[in-house]
């Protein structure tokens, strides 16, 4: 009796944050994501462009090698503190390209830094990018085994 | 000219999916990276991704959708080279660049500098 009358007050509660808690500015939120998300991808393209052009590479490795580039960009503006400061007006915009994945990596080993460099940085590094590794790499496995038989 | 824009537009429009996403549903960053990749990996086997990629450049290779193309990409043509051994080896030889640099810049960077102090 006591317990459901708790849970019928969670769900009022519940609902009354609902409610009452800022809902987000879509609109803007939007067109931050959409700018800064396609600035991040133009830098990208620029690099792959100079890439291809002085170095001789063919497009794939081209397209690697801007990936590296832009990892190490993601890395270091998160090491200096700048991406941050992007991430807070982009939101997706700066978290959906790759250089967010690194920020993903660089930023929760910084922060356990005190808890060792191997329980705090190493391991901390992959709280967001394990995931990443692992549904990626595990689905892209089932699509090579499913390819196999149907080929 | 004309590939910086299209770069603009397909990775803007990427982004602001992901934006939706976290905006209208209760996902946070974590999940939509993870279905962002994994959403890569299964439209690349569709074959639907291959012509965003031909048509955004980097706007869609430096998304996360385009780590999934890459990892798909590659267990395909890993599986045309050495059967099903390649599956296994396919996906993550086509992304290991970026996955090591990932690791090592990653790891560079919070050895070199120290968490900042929230502004």
């Amino acid at each position: 009796m006591q317990k459901k009358k708790q849970t019928v007050q969670n769900k009022k509660y519940q609902q009354y944050v609902e409610k009452n808690s800022p809902k987000p500015d879509y609109f803007r939120n939007c067109i931050w994501a959409f700018l800064v998300g396609g600035l991040i991808s133009t830098i990208g393209q620029f690099i792959h462009n100079q890439i291809e052009k002085r170095m001789g590479l063919s497009h794939l490795d081209a397209t690697n090698a801007t990936i590296l580039v832009m990892i190490f960009i993601g890395a270091l503006l998160t090491g200096i503190g700048v991406y941050d400061v992007i991430g807070k007006k982009a939101g997706a915009g700066s978290i959906v390209p790759i250089t967010g994945f690194a920020n993903s990596i660089v930023s929760p080993a910084m922060e356990f830094k005190r808890e060792g460099f191997i329980f705090g940085v190493a391991s901390k590094m992959f709280i967001l990018a394990g995931p990443v590794l692992v549904y990626g790499i595990t689905s892209s496995v089932i699509v090579g085994v499913i390819y196999y038989f149907i080929k | 000219m004309g590939s910086y824009i299209s770069a603009f537009i397909v990775g803007g429009i990427i982004c602001v999916i992901g934006q939706l996403l976290m905006d209208g549903t209760k996902l946070t960053p974590a999940h939509v990276l993870v279905l962002f990749v994994t959403s890569g990996v299964i439209l690349t086997a569709l074959g639907i991704y291959e012509p965003v990629v031909k048509i955004g450049g980097a706007g869609a290779t430096i998304p996360l959708p385009g780590f999934g193309y890459s990892l798909a990409k590659g267990a395909i043509e890993g599986v045309k080279k050495d059967g099903l051994l390649g599956a296994f080896i396919g996906g993550v030889q086509a992304t290991s660049g970026g996955i090591t640099a990932a690791v090592v810049f990653g790891y560079l960077m919070a050895i070199l500098f120290n968490a900042k102090t929230k502004p």
